[in-house]
């Protein structure tokens, strides 16, 4: 990042206290609750950098969630000859999803709803320990609007000169800002689109598609789509998103509770607030030297000393702030900090403070994690790479052949998942005497042909001498057991004859 | 309504004008997301009147600019669903019954093809499994009248039985009952024979005298055995299948008053292709020589 070294003095109503070094700003929470009509238009937040851990944070886990995203898609993955090499892969005309080691074919989808379930319910557990870290560093909305804010104050300048910027009358100097800000956004927002796609092809092929303009049309459809959404959320939605659109707020309200960390001004200690010089340390005064450093910062446009806020997204970023000005007048940190509900009750009764991680929620959300977990892992683990599937004829249920002999027709599925060809032997089992024949000239039921990653279907006819055939309906047992490893599956079915 | 606007003291809106018992009603906006939302489905529809066919005239309606018509998009997805299958209808044309069978493509659009034709052309006397019913044959098992190869199947498509075409396959059993030509007592006796042929009879000396009378009347057609002839069309008599029932007064019954089924031609109704698709269907499901 460039260093913006802007004194936010410009803007009106700005002093600077002679000798206290604190930048001061007349930043308004403009999301504050009592100013938010209904009927209202957005008004622009123009957040300030803040320096500080948090902020240092929210860099790295920036730039490594961005890498995840474009980059997953260009990771190699050897699966030998018959299957793409690429990592993470959603296959949608061959129906396959690839994630490196793991492969999974349509009827297995229960693995993407135990992955959901699993995402829903760390989330969960993370939240009751942590509260809205997931909004503060690692949602999309959260790490691409501060790429765009990013982007924004690389080339308008820091909040003092963006707010002076939009005031002035149009020039020059602002167009070109203005346009190369606009430009840059939707470069990123074409890449977080393009890269969207590669999940669903093989990415180098793609893009050279792309570039070529031979791309299926879905290909630049969803391109488009993304593009639009990424440049509007990003660039002029932003905090509206979380506030009005997104359904994650109001669930957290149900998850979070006063053990939970949240951002908490502390109000004890704090107020009353009020400028002074530096150093020192009047007595009618709080902490709070009111410089409004921790609005300025805010890009949610609220202002945390009012409380515990909707729209607080826990980004950290106004305790890097207020820290800052602590830092600078000489007063101990964490005026604004990481606290629980219960913690601020405790120090008011002059208890110490404590987290308690291990409470009832808790320990519900992490039982429930291990147990997905653990299932998940055991089908996993189980899940063999050879299925079969049995459909009796519905329609005749039977046949009565000229030696009064009783036949059935199946239709006999089977699933190879392996990457090379297999043969199989068929067997029916529950049906003394019983002969298995398959439809279709040279084929025999001691050895179908069923090519790598396919599903094969044979038409299978089975027939008994009538006087076997004891009931109406036999209990069958169809196995599939294949040549060269001894493999075998079973699918179970019926036989039926006339009463 | 009033003129003169009134801003609720507690929230701060304006208000209706509305009272009702000291009751006012707040004229809250409507969130401006919402508001812009149905001024865009407005606007939708305002153009969707103007693009699309929308407005009933007195005989026809509003054709709408782009000329949209479902029925036209019918008519579009049948031409290329033909446009796609006509290379495949060309082979299966161009090709004999046993080059389709060989070949396994053409063997797999030859039978879906063939099972829709049967489910439109044929299921109705034949069922939509093929299995019949009484006087309709079974198409599954391995009985046949005319023979269930795949060109005596493919003959009985195109001509038919004792259909109205030229080549049609005829043949006529004897009335013996109502013509006269047996007596009560001959019938019974050679019904005996028939049964005791595939096993169910129950009167022996019956059938012993039937045995007579079936080598003088019968097994011209039916063969000394009784296993019948395909190029007459005379079913097999030993087997456990029969068309019309095979209990004794049901034997009877074929016997004294005859029996003629009838299957129309479909040559001239149905293109070759598809007579071919239905031979191969037929063939396939599971009785075919
Ligand atoms: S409120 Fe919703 S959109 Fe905003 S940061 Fe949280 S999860 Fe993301
Ligand atoms: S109040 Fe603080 S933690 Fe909350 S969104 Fe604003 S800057 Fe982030």
């Amino acid at each position: 990042m460039v260093e913006q070294a802007v004194v936010e003095n410009t803007t009106a109503g700005v002093t600077a206290e002679p000798g206290a070094g604190v930048e001061r700003s007349d930043a308004e929470p403009v999301n504050k609750k009592e100013r938010r009509s209904l009927y209202q238009k957005r008004i622009k937040i123009y957040p300030k950098l803040a320096r500080g851990a948090f902020r240092r944070w929210k860099w790295v886990i920036m730039a490594v969630t961005l890498s995840i995203y474009y980059l997953t898609p260009w990771i190699r993955w050897d699966r030998g000859p018959n299957a793409p090499d690429q990592a993470v892969l959603i296959d949608f005309p061959s129906r396959r999803f690839y994630f490196f080691f793991i492969e999974i074919w349509p009827q297995e989808v229960y693995y993407l709803t135990g992955l959901l379930i699993l995402a829903a319910i760390g989330l969960f557990l993370i939240t009751s320990l942590a509260g809205r870290v997931w909004c503060g560093y690692t949602c999309p909305q959260t790490v691409w609007t501060d790429l765009f804010i990013a982007v924004e104050r690389l080339i308008q300048g820091d909040r003092a000169a963006r707010i002076r910027m939009d005031k002035a009358p149009w020039g020059a100097e602002k167009v070109v800002r203005k346009v190369a800000t606009q430009v840059a956004w939707i470069i990123i927002a074409v890449c977080t689109g393009g890269a969207w796609v590669f999940y669903f092809a093989d990415a180098p092929t793609l893009a050279g598609d792309l570039l070529a303009f031979q791309a299926p049309p879905v290909a630049y459809i969803t391109i488009g789509v993304l593009t639009f959404t990424t440049y509007l959320l990003g660039g002029f939605a932003r905090e509206q998103v979380c506030t009005y659109m997104c359904p994650w707020p109001r669930i957290q309200g149900g998850l979070l509770d006063e053990e939970s960390l949240v951002i908490a001004y502390d109000e004890d200690r704090g107020e009353p607030r009020g400028a002074r010089k530096k150093h020192s340390h009047p007595t009618d005064l709080g902490d709070c030297v009111a410089c409004n450093q921790c609005v300025a910062v805010c890009p949610m446009g609220i202002d945390i000393r009012d409380g515990q806020q909707l729209e607080c997204i826990t980004c950290g970023l106004c305790i890097d702030a207020c820290n800052s000005v602590m830092d600078k007048v000489g007063l101990p940190r964490n005026l604004i900090s990481y606290s629980t509900l219960a913690n601020v009750e405790r120090v008011r009764a002059g208890e110490k403070p404590k987290l308690r991680l291990i409470r009832l929620r808790t320990v519900v959300y992490s039982g429930l994690i291990a147990l997905v977990g653990l299932i998940m892992l055991f089908t996993l683990i189980t899940r063999a790479d050879l299925d079969l599937n049995i459909l009796h004829d519905r329609n005749p249920l039977f046949v009565t052949l000229s030696d009064g002999s009783i036949r059935n027709g199946f239709t006999v599925k089977i699933i190879n998942k392996a990457h090379h060809e297999r043969t199989f032997r068929l067997e029916l089992e529950g049906l003394p005497g019983a002969q298995l024949s398959v439809v279709g000239a040279g084929t025999d039921p001691d050895a179908l042909t069923v090519e790598s990653d396919t599903l094969a279907s044979f038409r299978v006819f089975a027939t008994v001498p009538r006087e076997t055939l004891t009931d109406a309906a036999v209990d069958v047992e169809f196995r599939v057991v294949d040549r060269d490893s001894g493999s075998a599956i079973t699918h179970g079915s019926v036989f039926r004859g006339p009463q | 309504m009033a003129d003169n606007k009134e801003v609720d003291q507690i929230s701060g809106t304006e208000t209706t004008g509305h009272e009702w018992d000291g009751i006012k009603e707040l004229n809250t906006p409507l969130p401006r997301w919402w508001l812009w939302t149905f001024y865009a489905t407005c606007l939708w529809a305002l153009a969707y009147w103007i693009v699309m066919p929308a407005w009933p005239l007195i005989s026809s309606h509003t054709t709408g600019l782009i000329g949209y018509s479902s029925r036209a998009q019918l008519a579009k997805s049948v031409a290329e669903a033909r446009e796609a299958q006509g290379a495949f209808l060309d082979r299966i044309e161009a090709a004999s019954l046993e080059q389709i069978v060989a070949d396994q493509e053409l063997l797999e659009f030859a039978m879906a093809g063939g099972g829709s034709a049967f489910a439109v052309n044929c299921s109705q006397c034949h069922g939509s499994g093929a299995a019949g019913f009484v006087g309709y044959p079974n198409l599954n098992d391995d009985d046949w009248i005319w023979g269930g190869d795949l060109e005596a199947i493919s003959h009985t498509i195109h001509f038919g039985i004792r259909s109205d075409h030229d080549e049609t396959r005829f043949n006529e059993m004897p009335a013996y009952g109502r013509d006269e030509l047996l007596t009560p007592e001959e019938i019974n006796d050679v019904a005996e024979y028939v049964l005791s042929l595939s096993g169910s009879g129950e009167d022996a000396a019956a059938a012993a005298r039937g045995e007579v009378t079936f080598a003088e009347q019968c097994s011209a057609c039916h063969m000394e055995s009784g296993e019948g002839d395909y190029e007459l069309g005379a079913p097999n008599l030993t087997d456990a299948i029969w068309l019309y029932g095979g209990d004794k007064a049901a034997v009877v019954d074929t016997i004294a008053n005859s029996r003629a089924g009838m299957m129309p031609a479909w040559t001239g109704r149905l293109d070759e292709a598809t007579i071919k698709q239905l031979a191969i269907y037929v063939h396939s499901l599971g009785g075919g020589e």
